[in-house]
């Protein structure tokens, strides 16, 4: 089993730092933003985007977390999975544009998942997709508006994302499976 | 978790991962849309060969809030009443394909012998049974005083240190025995208060204190007090001298309600006698979590069905 590094921590602040750019291009502006994570580590990105987003603007931008577990189409196919925590800003989603971010995009089943639980929290004005890292492999019809690194992989490999505030260490690696 | 037949057998972190999981049903119920699609095409059948409102419906609710298929099952109208036994009324349901059952029935074990039996293949969910147990109710009572005591920071947390009076009938109440091997495993300290000849003669190897005077005990500043509902039905022996000294000396009256400590907490299983084992005022106070009790009920039930219904079965 080999692992090579893709990003390193410099790599992934300033994949961040772009996608913060982009997403402020991209809405022409703060106005009306909300970030969204998907746990575990996608929350951990939305924070750091919504901190990069607002310094660069100049406006605070809500950043809360969507938990999917709920709406996952593969619940009895797996052990049972303990649900995260939800927190939607005290502005809701009504009419806002919503940034989703999550770490790694792969077959598109959890941002399916996360459209459906928005869909039962409010009516945002457009839904965007920050990912880290879109390795492809893509069941859904389903793609990211910002990314930070597109990474072709073979689906017997396995990438690892790992940042500060969750593993202490800050990269992301890809391995050879061994299945 | 295959079957929730008692609280005796859940060790402090699985409980407090059905209290937390319980959390996250709960914040889903603030939503605009609260039905989540979790539990899409499992269906769950509600056995009640006994009489109850709130906990059918609160199961009612939790499984259809989670899109399961919900089959009400009374034994009254049914072929119980025709004689029907509880294995062939199982194997009924198991031919229909019930995922889970929810039963209440009259008979302490009833549930666990559903489970034990290999009638049927669902996860079954003690909704009562006899004098026994009734563990989603010490559930929804542990989540309710985690809640009062910490609010919104109550995820991992326990019960350490907390004091719980339980009042009234201890000896038929299935609340009770829940709550008592509940409270203990999440580190709280239970004191049973009743008279003498509704608490149970034997009490060794029970995590629980005893006390047969309501004021004494409620000197030493309880953090809860909960009240038991006296059980006409199952009051067919001299237990009492009369409701009226019941309630002089058991009841929690208007008196004993202003004697209360700041933050203590007034808690019952509903439905309540009022007047007998808790005033009008006690129940409607600011203090009593009655109503909260409720809507707690169908968050916890979420959470039991969700943790026997989804995952990859493991038997």
């Amino acid at each position: 089993m080999s692992a090579r590094v893709v990003l390193q921590h410099a790599d992934i602040s300033r994949a961040l730092t772009r996608i913060a750019h982009e997403i402020l291009e991209s809405n022409r502006g703060p106005d009306d933003l909300v970030i969204l994570g998907i746990p575990t580590r996608g929350v951990v990105l939305a924070r750091r985007v919504a901190r990069l987003v607002s310094e660069i603007s100049g406006t605070g931008v809500p950043v809360g977390s969507l938990d999917v577990t709920m709406y996952r189409d593969d619940l009895s196919r797996n052990p049972t999975r303990a649900p995260s925590p939800t927190s939607i800003p005290a502005r809701g989603l009504d009419g806002a544009t919503v940034v989703l971010v999550d770490d790694v995009l792969y077959s598109g089943r959890t941002i399916r998942a996360a459209l459906d639980a928005i869909g039962d929290i409010g009516r945002p004005r457009a839904v965007r997709l920050a990912a880290l890292v879109d390795r492809g492999h893509r069941e859904l019809p389903i793609r990211p508006d910002f990314v930070g690194k597109n990474l072709p992989s073979s689906p017997s490999e396995r990438i690892f994302v790992r940042l500060e505030d969750v593993d202490g260490e800050e990269s992301v690696t890809i391995e050879q499976g061994g299945v | 978790m295959r079957h929730l037949l008692s609280t005796r057998d859940l060790s402090r972190d699985a409980a407090i991962h059905i209290l937390d999981v319980a959390e996250d049903m709960a914040d889903t119920q603030t939503r605009e849309v609260r039905k989540l699609p979790t539990l899409r095409g499992k269906t769950v059948v509600n056995l009640f060969f006994e009489d109850s409102t709130r906990t059918r419906i609160s199961f009612e609710a939790a499984a259809k809030r989670l899109s399961a298929d919900v089959i009400n099952f009374s034994a009254k109208g049914s072929s119980v009443s025709k004689g029907e036994s509880l294995k062939d009324t199982a194997q009924t349901l198991e031919e229909m394909g019930a995922d889970a059952v929810v039963i209440r029935h009259g008979a302490s074990g009833a549930p666990h012998t559903l489970a034990a039996s290999g009638w049927i293949d669902a996860g079954i969910v003690n909704a009562g049974d006899g004098t026994h147990e009734h563990p989603t109710q010490a559930l929804l009572d542990a989540f309710t005083i985690r809640r009062c005591l910490h609010g919104s920071a109550s995820r991992g947390r326990a019960l350490d240190g907390v004091t719980v009076a339980i009042v009234g009938d201890i000896l038929h109440s299935r609340v009770a025995r829940s709550n008592v091997w509940l409270l203990s495993a999440l580190g709280a300290r239970t004191v049973f208060v009743g008279p003498p000849t509704l608490v149970p003669n034997h009490l060794e190897g029970w995590p629980a204190e005893v006390s047969f005077d309501l004021d004494a005990t409620l000197a030493t500043g309880p953090d809860v007090v909960m009240m038991l509902r006296i059980q006409s039905e199952r009051m067919n022996d001299a237990f009492f001298p009369n409701p009226r000294e019941y309630s002089r000396r058991w009841g929690l009256d208007d008196e004993r309600l202003a004697r209360l400590g700041p933050d203590t907490i007034v808690m019952h299983p509903g439905p309540m006698n009022r007047g007998l084992e808790i005033s009008s005022r006690a129940a409607d106070s600011p203090r009593s979590t009655v109503r909260e009790q409720v809507a707690n009920g169908v968050s916890a039930r979420m959470a039991v069905l969700y943790l026997l219904l989804s995952g990859e079965r493991e038997d």
